[in-house]
């Protein structure tokens, strides 16, 4: 069996794998026609998904029974955090150019970017917080503080919704994983 | 860097105007920055294909178009690459991914093509499109494209002016606005089996908007026939409005009394009105109209009234709040 450090470590790699896929994008020009656009949907895409696998791992360790999934749950978790970052800041920087007058007025006016910027937000301190000193500092406070979480990504599927023109396929398909996992929140504890 | 100021009284310039018109980043000046620093990096990278441009690249490009009348009314601002201009659409009957109607349009047959013309006319029927385009002859016509979701193209279009079609129909006083539907057939558009929008797309225009000479039907562009992801065979432009104003893949062209329903109307009223009139006061509820992205550079510059047309075309609403008629 690997020991549980590697194994941590091969997550993390994979899960760097689609960052280093759109640089690799970004440096060949094969973006597309509109690569800050393609760049925005890719890390917000990423940051949603890991965000759910992280939530995926609490209801997947009672049903295994194996404590050894723990410590992923920080993994997806940073690992969410970190292309909700690239995505905030292409936003910022590259989408509008550090325009802090045309960015004060997105995040209060347009409800997608409200809620987007309340899931990233929410996301911060989880992601500060996440260090052995801190979770030894705040004890019982920190598991209340880390159900944060469950409304990040609850903020992050309505951004979603909210932001497609007609088809809301996709962001279904978001909801209904988030739905399974905060039922399955629901099951009381063995 | 030097501030490029242009002829501007002082009280209007203020800083955002100044950064605005500085320089536009190019994305391929850009881009070399970047390779350049790859090629430092080491390229040691597997290669790869992916969607978007190299999928476009691979598929032969339409045939070529001559004898065209250049135009007036053409701008002379740097065009978009053609590979950009076919990769990047909007056009639900084939999914609402920008990369899928380049990627499933080839089920499209469009020859041959008929037109249907209804409604308000002494002289309806059904018309082959090459018989609609037998008596004209083609016009280059390189206009600014504005879509709602604030970017933008400059397009080199070929076609012929709706004003010197529509009269061989003989519109009859009661032809108010003119109704236009886009084919529909799940068989050859795949992304019509969902409901994306209620099907078939439905574009309109008042008549005297219609009748303007810059509105055009379209048969190809870049000095070829019309690519399918395009909207081929023929599709309607229409600069200073909204790109999804300018109806591709048309089938029938109906002259009718009342403002006819439009498809994206139909499904946000609140979001898209029946005029559509690029706008960059008139913000979408979702995001703003007050600036876009140019395919091909990186700052976003500022989106113009009637997206510089106003010279031709603002008369057409005199008097009209174009607040409420948005
Ligand atoms: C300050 C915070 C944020 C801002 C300003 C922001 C902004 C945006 C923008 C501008 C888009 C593209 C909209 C479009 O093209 O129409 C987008 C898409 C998206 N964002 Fe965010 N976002 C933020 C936070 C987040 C967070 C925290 C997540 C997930 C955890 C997220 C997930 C997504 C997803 C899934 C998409 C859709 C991608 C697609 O269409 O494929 N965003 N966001």
């Amino acid at each position: 069996m690997i020991d549980k450090r590697s194994q941590q470590l091969a997550a993390a790699a994979l899960g760097l794998l689609p960052a280093t896929f759109l640089l690799f994008r970004f440096l060949t020009d094969s973006l597309g026609a509109n690569p800050i656009e393609e760049i925005t949907h890719e890390t917000g895409e990423w940051a949603l998904r890991l965000l759910l696998l992280s939530l995926s791992i609490t209801p997947l360790r009672r049903i295994t029974g194996r404590n050894s999934l723990v410590p992923f749950r920080r993994t997806f978790g940073l690992l969410s955090f970190f292309y909700a970052l690239l995505h905030f800041s292409t936003w910022l920087g590259l989408d509008h150019f550090f325009d802090w007058q045309g960015i004060i007025e997105d995040i209060f006016e347009r409800p997608y970017i409200t809620a987007g910027f309340t899931a990233f937000a929410s996301l911060t301190p989880l992601a500060i917080t996440s260090t052995r000193g801190w979770i030894r500092r705040l004890g019982k406070k920190w598991t209340h503080l880390h159900r944060l979480a469950y409304f990040a990504a609850i903020a992050a599927v309505v951004h979603f919704w909210w932001l497609v023109k007609s088809d809301v396929t996709e962001p279904r398909y978001y909801a209904a994983a988030l739905g399974v996992l905060l039922a399955a929140r629901l099951v009381p504890r063995r | 860097m030097a501030v490029l100021i242009r002829s501007k009284t002082p009280a209007d310039l203020s800083e955002r105007d100044v950064t605005n018109e500085k320089h536009y980043w190019h994305r391929r000046d850009f881009i070399k920055i970047a390779g350049a620093s790859a090629a430092l990096v080491g390229s040691g990278l597997i290669g790869c294909e992916n969607g978007g441009e190299s999928a476009q690249a691979s598929a032969e490009p339409p045939a070529a178009v001559t004898g065209l009348t250049k135009s007036p009314l053409s701008t002379a601002e740097d065009q978009t690459d053609y590979a950009d201009a076919t990769s990047y659409n909007n056009f639900y009957e084939f999914g609402t991914d920008k990369s899928d109607p380049a990627r499933y349009a080839h089920s499209l047959v469009t020859d041959p093509w008929t037109i249907e013309i209804g409604g308000a006319v002494n002289k309806p029927g059904k018309i082959a499109l090459e018989d609609l385009l037998a008596q004209h002859s083609l016009e280059e016509r390189i206009y600014r494209l504005r879509c709602v979701e604030a970017w933008s193209m400059v397009i080199p279009w070929i076609g012929i002016p709706l004003a010197s079609v529509l009269p061989r129909f003989e519109p009859t006083g009661n032809a108010k606005y003119v109704a236009f539907k886009t084919l529909h057939d799940p068989k050859q558009m795949p992304g019509q089996n969902r409901r994306a929008l209620q099907w078939p797309y439905r574009e309109g225009l008042r008549m005297d908007e219609a009748m303007h000479p810059l509105t055009i039907l379209a048969t190809g562009m870049y000095g070829r026939e019309m690519p399918n992801q395009n909207g081929a065979p023929l599709r309607l432009v229409v600069p200073w409005k909204y790109g999804f104003k300018s109806i591709k893949s048309i089938v029938s062209i109906d002259l009718v009394a009342n403002q006819p329903d439009t498809s994206w109307n139909m499904q946000a009223a609140r979001e898209y009105g029946f005029y559509s009139n690029v706008n960059p006061e008139v913000d979408h509820p979702r995001w703003s109209q007050a600036k876009e992205r140019r395919i091909g550079e990186f700052r976003r510059r500022k989106t113009l009234p009637f997206n510089g047309y106003g010279e031709q075309v603002a008369s057409l609403y005199s008097g009209m709040d174009l607040k409420k008629h948005f």
